[in-house]
């Protein structure tokens, strides 16, 4: 099949390379824009594990913004972390990027790996003490952008709606609100499916390796994302629809959320 | 054909010839979760593979 745009063969969704990763930029571009992600004065630090999403984001900002900084989170997973970590390295000297890396072991004094020992739900535990860590580490940036992708987040929509955990649901989005005490976070990949973004890190030759985190396999997210996928397979808007849907009753959402704090409130208060 | 499988890491050579969503279909293999490379180049479902091409799936599915 040839390009839609150009007589070259097509790669990808019927667009040739050239194209695809015009289209790809123009999409986070749009995204960055209309969700105000980013302002030319605002400092940004990028949050890396190493992987095809965080290498695509910072590229991008990279390329977008100008100035970045790569920071990644050494949980220590055994055989998975390091070769990620080499990833980026290499993706970060290649590309002129400062970058910093920081461990649970210096920060907590023990790896996720022997913290987990005879536990269960690595991912939950992993998930606070990664965001603990982004957040102490980004302190006196603008903003922390992370390479949550289409597929990540139609995946968390769905995962709070199936747990009944509605009062949490107003937190997901293209941008975190701002706190005080927490640095304020970015999703550029918002509107790019995990496909896309691994034929854009394909096609530009980051040289990533496409692994899943052993840790990730069982878990509750996997089983989300294979039965979203298996829908997806025959219903190829389905994502983007979860998304659009998501921010359209978003501040309803928020709005609720605030009404049954404000009661749980006023109850200890009594 | 050559076929390489990335998320089982895994080498086999088969006969085969038809496109790759029918290569795809055969695997049992949800579109949605792989890259087709032949050749050293991605291709589309449509793209026509042959028994002397080497194909590679790719998953797309990685982090934790």
């Amino acid at each position: 099949m040839k390009c839609k745009q150009c007589p070259q063969n097509a790669v990808f969704q019927d667009l040739c390379k050239h194209h695809f990763i015009l289209d790809f930029e123009k999409k986070v571009k749009d995204t960055i824009k209309k969700y105000k992600l980013l302002d030319k004065k605002e400092s940004v630090v990028v949050a890396c594990s190493g992987g095809k999403d965080s290498l695509t984001t910072l590229y991008l900002l990279k390329k977008f913004h100008g100035n970045v900084t790569a920071l990644a989170i050494d949980e220590g997973i055994h055989g998975y972390r390091s070769k990620t970590l080499e990833d980026l390295k290499q993706f970060c000297e290649k590309h002129k990027i400062t970058y910093k890396i920081v461990s649970f072991k210096e920060d907590f004094g023990k790896t996720l790996d022997v913290m987990m020992t005879d536990k269960k739900n690595p991912c939950t535990v992993c998930g606070t003490l990664r965001r603990n860590l982004l957040n102490k580490y980004a302190q006196g940036y603008d903003k922390i952008a992370t390479g949550h992708n289409m597929d990540d987040e139609s995946q968390a929509i769905l995962m709070n709606l199936l747990k009944n955990q509605t009062p949490l649901l107003h937190t997901l989005g293209p941008k975190s609100d701002k706190k005080s005490m927490f640095v304020q976070r970015i999703k550029p990949l918002y509107f790019c499916s995990e496909k896309e973004v691994a034929a854009y890190a394909l096609l530009q030759n980051f040289g990533v390796h496409f692994a899943e985190c052993p840790n990730a396999k069982d878990s509750y997210r996997a089983k989300v994302r294979d039965a979203l996928n298996v829908y997806a397979s025959e219903h190829h808007d389905v994502k983007r629809n979860i998304l659009e849907s998501f921010l359209a009753i978003k501040p309803h959402l928020k709005k609720q959320s605030l009404h049954v704090n404000q009661e749980k409130f006023i109850e200890l208060a009594g | 054909m050559k076929l390489f499988i990335e998320r089982e890491n895994k080498h086999n050579e088969m006969d085969f010839k038809g496109s790759v969503k029918e290569l795809l279909q055969k695997l049992e293999i949800n579109p949605e979760t792989v890259l087709v490379v032949k050749n050293d180049a991605l291709v589309q479902e449509d793209e026509a593979l042959q028994n002397t091409d080497v194909v590679k799936l790719i998953s797309v599915i990685s982090g934790g």
